[in-house]
């Protein structure tokens, strides 16, 4: 995975509280074997008439929100299935973080695995950018801080051993397989 | 009890640098969140450490209809045929045991682990699918976990993880007749609501809890994931013991003995303290429903469909769901009802639906689907000449699998039609595009298939209870 940095993009704003998994990818999609090409389903049953004529009213179908790489959502993002088809789809449509006041346990680790950045900020702060859509905001990573247009920053937090990974392209993978002596051993006392 | 279990599957502890590396105990396969995850195990060279510890089945995206599973017919749905035959190689390759789509044993992941005795207490049991939760029934630690984690585990038995809070849940006193646990959960998450147990263990606890059978218990858990919560867990005692004893996968002989001692050790001691608790009283639960688009949004059945003109994502569910607020939701019309799932597809859940359907007849025009949750469900089921009633009744009864709860097979409920599910999830669309899903218990759903129209059980129920 390619180290990440910085983030800079225009918002897109879904104003709407627990967008479940099913909405982000609706699990007659999740009949594949590959990760691959799922963006195309996001959101699928929001974004698609029943003929698959895009919906114009739909915010991922509106000319401004070509090319943005930050979703702005209600809290509790990423509720509902373990599915990681939806980070997995969220990044194949183009996305590379997601703000929420608040985001689901298993789609927050599935994301941080995937290189999706879920930020959680204040639902005051959240409010004020689901007011202001397409801002164009800095996330930085490495200082912990999002810039807004107007110069002003917000803090976040992502769980430490996952940015490290994701600030130098790690597998978390390759960490865990480099504890097999401690799991042998584990292993051993209890057999 | 969640931090003895902890405690005992930590590898490595926790820093504020790393997360824990935790030791899994279980883990339990099925055909569509895993082939990406033995993907990135060939990818990277790796191979399955421990496949005694792993067990495969199939259920999200099988078919129920008898003639495709035992018959020469086709899969009706390709891509479903696609991802099994991926995971018969998958296992095959791998050496790990596998229910295939004609086994015996096969079932929903979740009720096949416990009616073998593999879901044990004390036990962390993880598998690519949320409603794991089910497990902690047992008092074992299961939670659900994305691919990239299900090739952690396959790879090294193990996985990163911060310890999560505790949240008991306490309910006192006791249900009334005609009041289940499926009535029980849907009222704790219509409490706490669909992110009140985020980052959370929640521990199940009180009278009402401890007379709970197991299977009502696993009803309870499978939908701590509905509140957000990582895991749900009721501490072991002799209801638990007796339902594993003689199990085929359970410990037996001395190995039952010693199980046992270790077992009786997990419960949380008098007087520990939990991050967070919240009080309910039994005796006030009515039968519950949900009226819109996630399972925090549910009433007594009694109740009125509540208004929030001034909240536009509360009346989105609303316009979806077509209600109006201050209608009463019963006898609100009915298209299809669902019995099976994860949450509710188990005999007893079967047996009670029965309860009402004997002798009666689904309305006129109402679709019923009953598909049991394993194999071995379907065979007592039968033994005991419940899937004659329900065939009597005008319904349909199928081969096991996850079927109508998420629509992956092909059993799905049509555009703006109104189902009531004994399943786990009423999001937009789950059971189809444009579905509109009310989730109820197995004697709510009877009820309902009965009158064509929502419909409190207890009035059908009479002397019955």
């Amino acid at each position: 995975m390619p180290p990440i940095r910085q983030i800079r993009s225009h918002t897109v704003v879904l104003p709407y509280a627990n967008i479940d998994t099913d909405q982000i990818i609706p699990a007659r999609f999740l009949r594949t074997t590959a990760r691959a090409g799922l963006g195309r389903h996001l959101f699928s049953d929001w974004r698609y008439q029943s003929d698959g004529a895009a919906k114009p009213d739909f915010p991922l179908n509106q000319a401004a929100a070509q090319g943005c790489q930050i979703l702005v959502t209600g809290r509790n993002f990423g509720c509902g299935s373990s599915r990681e088809h939806a980070p997995w789809a969220l990044l194949d449509y183009g996305f590379r973080a997601v703000i929420s006041a608040g985001i689901a346990d298993i789609f927050c680790n599935n994301a941080l695995k995937n290189g999706l950045l879920p930020i959680v900020l204040s639902a005051d702060e959240v409010a004020s950018l689901l007011a202001n859509p397409g801002l164009e905001l800095l996330i930085d990573l490495e200082t912990n801080r999002i810039t807004r247009p107007d110069g002003s920053q917000l803090g976040f937090q992502i769980e430490r051993f996952a940015r490290y990974c994701l600030l130098n392209g790690l597998d978390e993978l390759g960490f865990l397989r480099s504890q097999e002596p401690a799991i042998a051993r584990f292993e051993s006392t209890r057999a | 009890m969640f931090q003895k279990i902890w405690e005992r599957h930590e590898v490595v502890p926790e820093t504020p640098e790393t997360p824990a590396v935790l030791y899994i105990d279980l883990h339990l396969l099925h055909e569509v969140t895993t082939p990406q995850a033995f993907t990135m195990l060939r990818e990277q060279g790796l191979r399955v450490r421990r496949p005694d510890l792993t067990l495969a089945t199939m259920d999200h995206s099988t078919p129920t209809r008898t003639e495709q599973v035992f018959g020469g017919a086709p899969i009706a749905v390709e891509s479903a045929a696609l991802q099994i035959a991926e995971l018969e190689k998958n296992c095959a390759q791998a050496g790990i045991e596998l229910f295939n789509l004609r086994s015996a044993s096969r079932g929903i992941v979740h009720i096949v682990g416990p009616e073998l005795g593999l879901t044990q207490p004390g036990r962390t049991v993880v598998c690519g699918d949320s409603h794991t939760s089910t497990h902690g029934a047992f008092g074992a630690l299961a939670f659900g976990i994305g691919t990239t984690e299900v090739a952690h585990v396959l790879a090294t038995q193990c996985l990163l993880q911060r310890r999560p809070r505790t949240y008991a849940v306490e309910v006192r006193g006791a249900l009334s007749p005609g009041v289940t646990a499926k009535d029980m959960i849907l009222a704790i998450i219509g409490r706490i609501g669909v992110a009140g147990g985020t980052g959370h263990v929640l521990e199940y606890r009180g009278s009402a809890v401890r007379a709970l059978d197991m299977e009502e218990r696993m009803t309870v858990c499978n939908m701590s994931i509905e509140a957000g919560a990582r895991a749900g867990m009721i501490a072991p005692d002799e209801t638990t013991f007796e339902y594993l004893a003689n199990r085929p996968r359970a410990p037996q002989g001395a190995a039952w003995e010693q199980a046992l001692e270790s077992w009786r050790a997990l419960p949380t001691d008098p007087g520990a303290s939990f991050d967070r608790e919240v009080h309910f009283d039994a005796d006030s639960i009515e039968p519950m429903i949900s009226y819109g688009t996630h399972p925090g949004m549910v009433l007594p059945i009694g109740a009125r469909i509540p208004g929030r003109s001034d909240d536009p994502v509360f009346n989105k569910a609303l316009a979806y769901m077509g209600f109006t607020a201050g209608a009463p939701i019963r006898d609100q019309p009915v298209n299809v009802v669902f019995i099976g799932s994860c949450t509710n597809g188990r005999l007893s859940d079967l047996r009670a639906a029965a309860q009402l359907l004997r002798g009666r007849k689904v309305a006129p025009g109402v679709q019923l689907l009953v598909v049991p949750g394993s194999q071995q469900v379907k065979r007592a089921a039968e033994a005991e000449g419940l899937d004659r009633v329900f065939i009597d009744a005008g319904g349909d009864w199928r081969e096991s699998g996850c079927s109508m709860c998420i629509g992956m097979n092909g059993d799905t409920v049509g555009p703006g039609q109104y189902a009531v599910s004994t399943s786990n999830r009423n999001f937009e669309g789950r059971q189809g595009p444009g579905a509109r899903t009310l989730l109820a218990s197995p004697l709510t759903a009877a009820a309902s298939a009965v009158r064509g129209r929502i419909t409190d059980p207890r009035e059908l129920l009479g002397g019955q209870s």
